[in-house]
């Protein structure tokens, strides 16, 4: 950390919590400078309306046209060309884009108060449409999964930069004291395209990078003592390390050593605090139900369970990738069998949320890196990447409940009204966080980064 | 005039692009302008600066310590006391090596009486070759080195060759402007040697995407922006990544400045090329000397060889038929989203994502009458693994099948399949089981053989070309003659299919059997068969004899000799000679291509937009190319490391600089420019740059002087008073104390343990880890990771194996990069997740086990003398009464516990209770358990871990 930075975290963010458990640990020698806990809590810009979120990254790219963007005259020109104009200048992965359109292959019926559209795959979140807010009108640059990924999670395709999550607790800092500030887990039947760097810190300290959690076994890793070292063992071991820093620190007095003091006092409350945030199997049978998860079976529906607990210990970013959704054939059977995995789950998290009082100020953001073609892959039954348009949902924290914005021409192709590109949707959630996302910035190469690059416009519509 | 009008509009072009970026992009403002700014100090190439009087006499060991001392003195500070000789030679032994020192290393020093007894130290410390391992790890961050490609697939890559030059090259202290050159522009020196083309894998070291359905120029073009961005961080010491998509908003590059730097390094293949460790390098000389030498005993004894082969090259030139390239069309969807890029010689050349199976679909319409055969040829492309001719890892594939069908222009739907009756082959390999990296999984028995394999309809077949190591990446020929010629008065449309499924199971792997780059041709003539000359023979036969070189004679006699049958003896030696060639391994380098690739100004650094195309050049604020002489890469590369460049020495001193003392002079070691940190101490750095070029660009020089100085051998502990004044220690008043690496981390505990295999360089190695990291869904596909259970297990970190999208979890806690982007300052965190690692990793823990064997067989016999022995190991030092009272009573504690049977000794004590080792005599399992307790705290240390 240089020392601007250090500066500021002075300046803007107060003692910290580390710098506290300095103090008392050095006594009269407090002398907190040089050793302020990065992830101690701070306050944004202005008052937030959420300070948690929770992200439901559906890796591969969801059909927008199969789940929640109704397109009936897609049906009527199944089978045809699409428009010569509508393809200039358009690029494609797999596919020659002058292929045959093809059709949606789902009903779609009017849900809740709201009246939204949604798909019969996903009855679920039919239930749920008053609480959400559907975005059908996002936009992104990318249409190749690793670079799309990188895009969604940090703002650029370019590898090297900070993710969401790392640039929320970066700003926000944790108020979990025995867990990291940003968890991530990976459910589907990949890991994400671009592995690690979609929850890297980039160019931001290290400390603001995602933590990897399994829903089997040790959710952290090196969590559980090695084999032959006993809870005896390891109280007394660490007591013994703690002692010696400390005689340490009182003869050379780096407060350094203060705050490695503290992290193994955070380790061994970790090791306690941890297995029993995955054991799942204390939850009430309704709330099972209600997720369809089942204790010691890893599921998307057990880490979404999870990461509502995980909220609830102050975890401040939880993102769980399931990768599933690239349907370049298969289509039909495919996207229905994902559906089955993750719509109860889904909805039973906002719902969960909302019951608890949680989702005021938590949001549930459900979404992948694009959307797919209009146009057919392969036979009849299969769709390729496609930037241009696409579906998400958000809810709670400050998102108007409620409401569809956006709207795709008549074939899904372009989005034709309340375009949200992906700096402005990030844009949005950094205003809901209480950030203004030109000012949430970390100088580094000589120039002041953010994670909108230098673009973002906040989407008022979606603001309670 | 027309020259005038160019260059005026050219000025009002590149004025209104940059405004109309600047009114577009950036609508924030902007501290004035672009305008050339050499009045910024790292602009200004640096001078040597007079060496400040001080006040206080006699502290001073060098100059570096005049101009700290001079800064402390202006602040009314003063410097630290020495510090004591074990933690000072601690401290140097971290530096220089990143290993610490042994305990009776400590004792000659402690002992040594000699006025040059800390010199002594340095000597032997710069001379050890594991300086170049500290060291070069930290260039390896700067060159983004990993292992894999990254992005998706994130496949491993073969990039070690150029780690060991690295290494290397530090240690024979290569003077830095040399070390810079032969990593942009080796393979451009003059009869570049295997180093210097392996060091152009600087270059190279950036990201590779292989994801399906991706446009491979799209992301050559993010390669070429991150060799960019690498060379600015790590060479230059500035962002001129910045300046890709508009003219830098602080620091005078302008937008077409970046590209035209660009142009520099954009004309290149990405190569990847066969390189030998000196023990095969032998081994190949040797097959050569042997082979020249065998065939010199074949000319003497048959005088008349000349004319004969003069004979046999009449009889065998002009022998073949006419051929007419075909140039198809290739159908998108039967790639399987590997992409066939078409070349200006009919030929394609796959690229992108390489799936194991597909049969890729080409179709042509021809106007030709009476086709008999089809020519396939595979040809060598610098952009292929090891040149070609296949995409597989040694460069070659596998032809499960030629299918060919045709129909009448006039009646595209009347298709008929053809009938291909015989096929011939330059070479095929000898019918053998597929190699078991292209194992699909399918159990079934899958061959690779004659090229008669292509045409019998079997998917269990191939032709294969393998010829073996030295002789496999040729191009290689096939023909394939159809039962009746085909004939449609009104044209044909002509549909081949070549079928590749004989790579493996996984596609995310480098598993491909692809064919890299292929060629087609038809004929008329009867009786085609596939030329049986190697290629390049041909071309010798074209020579008038008179002009030909002996090489180019040597050439020919060695592809007749083949033919001779007297010769046969004598061919058999030779091949079995060659059958003991080296496997080497492989490097993926930078080649200039002969044609040139033009660079255009992409507008918002967009490759679908280019605008203008730009020349290669220097950006005008710096110091410029020397007149008449070549504009190419390797003027660039020794433009870069001219005396006259302003930040190319500061960036790398500074770099040093903040390795030692944990801020570098100037905190944004990343970047010199407008926006840049101001320096701590402005003349002491240009003082180090100085010294730098004017003592031949000898880093171990500049080493030399920081260490030597008394400001580096200061005492680490610090005051309150002090602390709260310079809490960073940029002053200097004190040495620093720092929290060394993650890969110095793992070292230690190795080190001290006397687990650590210290031999150096070498493929990367696998060390433990968690299994289900490398599995989906934790990882996007199936990774490798083969868990070393040999000496291989206990190799410095920087040997292990670098998969950039799965880093290494117990490097990853500890801040090290991953090798996305270069990185030339790492981020030093202290987290909770760092406790658990050290606790609870299993090679921490087989350290803590090896220690506690270690003390109880070599630490003597009381309580007392092994504590010390073990605490001597970890720290350099012994322990104080206090600590040795600590650390006893852990030991006596578990002890006792482990006596009462309150838990089982041989688990914390072994790695493997039924395969421990024999008990040392008169010691029992409960002591050494204890022992292996108080061993795991001491490697948990924070002063463990910390350079005081």
């Amino acid at each position: 950390m240089n020392n601007r930075n250090r500066r500021w975290f002075i300046e803007q963010c107060g003692v910290g919590m580390g710098a506290l458990a300095l103090n008392h640990l050095l006594g009269s020698r407090g002398q907190a400078q040089g050793s302020i806990n990065p992830l101690a809590p701070k306050k944004p810009h202005f008052a937030p309306k959420a300070k948690n979120i929770i992200y439901l990254f559906m890796a591969g790219g969801p059909s927008h046209m199969e789940l929640f963007d109704n397109k009936p005259m897609l049906s009527k020109f199944d089978g045809t060309l699409p428009p010569p104009e509508l393809l200039k200048g358009y690029r494609s992965a797999f596919i020659n884009p002058n292929s045959k359109l093809l059709g949606p292959k789902f009903k779609f019926a009017k849900y809740g108060q709201s009246g939204a559209e949604i798909s019969e795959l996903l009855p679920h979140t039919a239930k749920i449409v008053d609480d959400i807010a559907i975005v059908k009108s996002m936009v992104t640059d990318a249409f190749n999964h690793a670079p799309g990924q990188l895009m969604m999670n940090t703002g650029s395709m370019i590898f090297g930069r900070p993710s969401f999550g790392s640039w929320v607790t970066y700003g926000l800092g944790s108020e979990a004291n025995d867990l990291p500030a940003f968890v991530v887990f990976s459910t589907g039947s990949k890991g994400p395209s671009g592995g690690n760097s979609n929850w890297g810190s980039g160019f931001l300290p290290t400390v603001y990078q995602g933590v990897q959690f399994r829903n089997v076994g040790d959710p952290v890793l090196y969590l559980s003592n090695p084999r032959g070292v006993d809870e005896s063992l390891q109280q007394d071991s660490v007591r013994t390390i703690e002692k010696l820093n400390r005689m340490r620190l009182n003869s050379v007095g780096d407060p350094e050593i203060a705050t490695r003091i503290s992290s193994y006092e955070m380790a061994l409350k970790m090791q306690r605090s941890a297995p029993e945030l995955i054991d799942i199997s204390k939850e009430p049978k309704h709330i099972l139900e209600m997720y369809g998860a089942e204790p010691g079976k890893p599921s998307f529906a057990n880490s979404v369970l999870m990461a509502r607990r995980l909220v609830e210990r102050g975890v401040r970013f939880v993102q769980i990738f399931h990768e599933a959704w690239d349907q370049h054939g298969n289509l039909v059977k495919s996207i229905t069998a994902n559906c089955k995995d993750t719509d109860q789950a889904c909805a039973a998290l906002v719902k969960d949320l909302k019951q608890r009082g949680l989702l005021k100020d938590t949001i549930v953001i459900w979404g992948g890196e694009f959307g797919r073609t209009p146009m057919v892959q392969g036979g009849d039954d299969g769709r390729d990447h496609h930037p241009n348009a696409f579906t998400m949902w958000m809810a709670g924290g400050g998102i108007k409940p409620g409401i569809t914005i956006g709207q795709t021409d008549d074939l899904g192709f372009n989005v034709t009204e309340d375009r949200v590109h992906v700096h402005d949707l990030h844009a949005t959630l950094l205003h809901l966080l209480g950030f203004d996302h030109e000012k949430l910035t970390y100088r580094f190469q000589g120039r002041d980064f953010r994670l909108t690059d230098v673009m973002g416009l906040v989407v008022n519509k979606l603001l309670a | 005039m027309t020259r005038k009008i160019t260059a005026l509009m050219l000025t009002l072009i590149i004025l209104l692009v940059a405004a109309g970026t600047l009114l577009i992009e950036e609508m924030s403002a902007a501290p004035e302008g672009n305008e050339v700014g050499s009045e910024h100090w790292a602009f200004k190439a640096p001078a040597r600066p007079a060496i400040p009087e001080t006040v206080r006499k006699g502290w001073a060991k060098n100059a570096i310590d005049s101009f700290i001392l001079s800064r402390l003195e202006k602040e009314g500070l003063s410097p630290s006391a020495v510090a004591g000789r074990e933690s000072r030679l601690r401290r140097l032994s971290l530096d220089l090596t990143g290993l610490p020192p042994s305990p009776s290393e400590v004792d000659a020093f402690v002992a040594d009486q000699s006025p040059r007894a800390w010199e002594k130290q340095v000597e032997r410390l710069l001379a050890s070759p594991h300086y170049g391992e500290r060291w070069g790890r930290l260039w390896l961050d700067a060159a983004r080195y990993a292992d894999s490609d990254g992005y998706e697939k994130d496949k491993m890559r073969w990039a070690w060759f150029y780690r060991d030059w690295v290494i290397d090259s530090l240690n024979r202290d290569k003077p830095y402007d040399r070390f810079i050159i032969e990593q942009i522009a080796g393979d451009l020196l003059p009869n570049a040697t295997q180093e210097q083309l392996v060091a152009t894998g600087f270059l190279r070291n950036s990201m590779i995407n292989e994801e399906g359905g991706i446009d491979p120029e799209q992301f050559r073009m993010e390669a070429m922006f991150d060799r960019m961005d690498a060379i600015g961080k790590s060479v230059l010491g500035l962002t001129i990544n910045c300046a890709q998509c508009h003219t830098h908003k602080y620091d005078p590059i302008k937008h077409d400045e970046y590209y035209r730097m660009m142009a520099f390094l954009n004309n290149s293949h990405e190569s990847n090329i066969a390189v030998y460790t000196a023990a095969e390098e032998m081994k190949r000389g040797d097959i050569f000397n042997r082979t020249r030498e065998i065939e010199a005993t074949m000319q003497e004894r048959t005088p008349e060889w000349m004319t004969r082969m003069e004979a046999w090259e009449k009889s065998v030139t002009g022998n073949q038929p006419e051929w007419t390239i075909l140039r198809p069309e290739v159908d998108d969807i039967s790639t399987g989203g590997q992409k066939y890029l078409a070349n200006s010689d009919g030929s394609f050349l796959a690229q992108g994502y390489a799936p194991t199976k597909h049969r890729v679909k080409m179709t042509v319409e021809t106007k030709q009458q009476d086709i008999r055969s089809f020519r396939l040829e595979l040809l060598n492309d610098p952009n292929l693994p090891l040149n070609g001719p296949g995409r597989s890892i040694k460069g070659l594939g596998a032809l499960t099948e030629f299918e060919a069908e045709y129909a009448p222009v006039s009646d595209p739907k009347k298709i008929t399949k053809v009938k291909i009756v015989r096929a011939t082959a330059d070479f095929s390999q000898t019918e053998r089981e597929l190699e078991s990296i292209f194992d699909d999984r399918s159990r079934r028995r899958r061959i690779t053989g004659p090229i008669e394999f292509a045409i019998d309809g079997v998917e269990e077949t191939a032709w294969g070309i393998d010829a073996g190591p030295g002789q496999r990446n040729v191009p290689r020929r096939a023909v394939f003659t159809t039962e009746q010629p085909i004939s449609n008065p009104g044209g044909t449309i002509l549909t081949i299919y070549l079928k590749q499924s004989h790579g493996g199971w996984n596609s995310d792997d480098n598993q491909n059997n692809n064919l890299g780059r292929i060629r087609l041709s038809m004929t008329s003539a009867v009786g085609a068969t596939a030329d049986p000359l190697p290629a390049g023979i041909r071309e010798i036969f074209a020579i008038p004899r008179e002009k030909r070189t002996p090489r180019q004679i040597q050439t020919i006699f060695s592809t007749w000799r083949l033919t001779v049958p007297e010769f046969k003896t004598e061919n058999e030696q030779i091949a079995a000679l060659w059958r003991g060639y080296p496997e080497g391994s492989s490097q993926l380098v930078y080649a200039e291509r002969t044609e040139g690739r033009e660079t255009f100004l992409l507008r918002r650094g967009d490759f679908l937009r280019p605008e203008k195309r730009v020349a290669p050049g220097v950006p005008a604020f710096l110091h410029q190319l020397p007149e008449g002489q070549p504009v190419d890469r390797l003027a660039f590369a020794r433009w870069l490391v001219d005396r006259r460049s302003p930040t190319t020495a500061r960036s790398i001193v500074n770099r040093i600089w903040q390795t030692y003392f944990g801020t570098g002079i100037v905190a944004t070691s990343e970047d010199f420019g407008r926006q840049s940190d101001a320096p701590s101490h402005p003349e002491l750095l240009d003082w180090l740059a100085v010294e730098l070029m004017e003592n031949g660009w000898s880093l171990k020089h500049i080493h030399r002087l920081i260490v030597s100085s008394a400001t580096y051998q200061q005492s680490s502990a610090v005051s309150p008073e002090l602390q709260q004044r310079d809490p960073y220690n940029r002053l200097v008043a004190r040495g620093s104390r720092v929290r060394v690496d993650g890969e110095i981390i793992r070292d230690i505990s190795l080190a001290v343990s006397g687990l650590l295999n210290s031999k150096i360089g070498g493929p990367s190695v696998f060390p433990p880890s968690p299994d289900f990291l490398y599995l989906p869904p934790a990882s996007y596909g199936p990774k490798n990771w083969y868990e070393e259970k040999g000496e291989n297990r206990y190799r410095r970190a920087l040997y292990t194996f670098r998969y950039r999208s799965v880093p290494y979890p117990m490097l990853q806690n500890f801040d090290t990069p991953n090798g996305d982007i270069a990185c030339v300052r790492r981020s030093r965190s202290n987290t909770p997740l760092q406790a658990l690692t050290t606790l609870n990793e299993p090679l921490f823990m087989e350290a803590a086990r090896a220690l506690a064997w270690k003390t109880v067989r070599e630490g003597g016999t009381t309580d007392g003398q092994r504590l010390r022995y073990a605490f001597r190991r970890v720290l350099g030092r012994a322990p104080a009464l206090e600590e040795t009272k600590e650390l006893l009573g852990l030991y006596s504690r578990q002890r006792a516990r482990f006596a009462r049977g309150e838990a089982n000794p041989w688990n914390l004590a072994t790695n493997n209770p039924d395969a421990a080792s024999p008990l040392p005599v008169g010691v029992n399992m409960e002591e050494i358990a204890a022992w292996t307790a108080v061993s795991r705290v001491l490697l948990n240390l924070d002063e463990t871990i910390t350079k005081e």
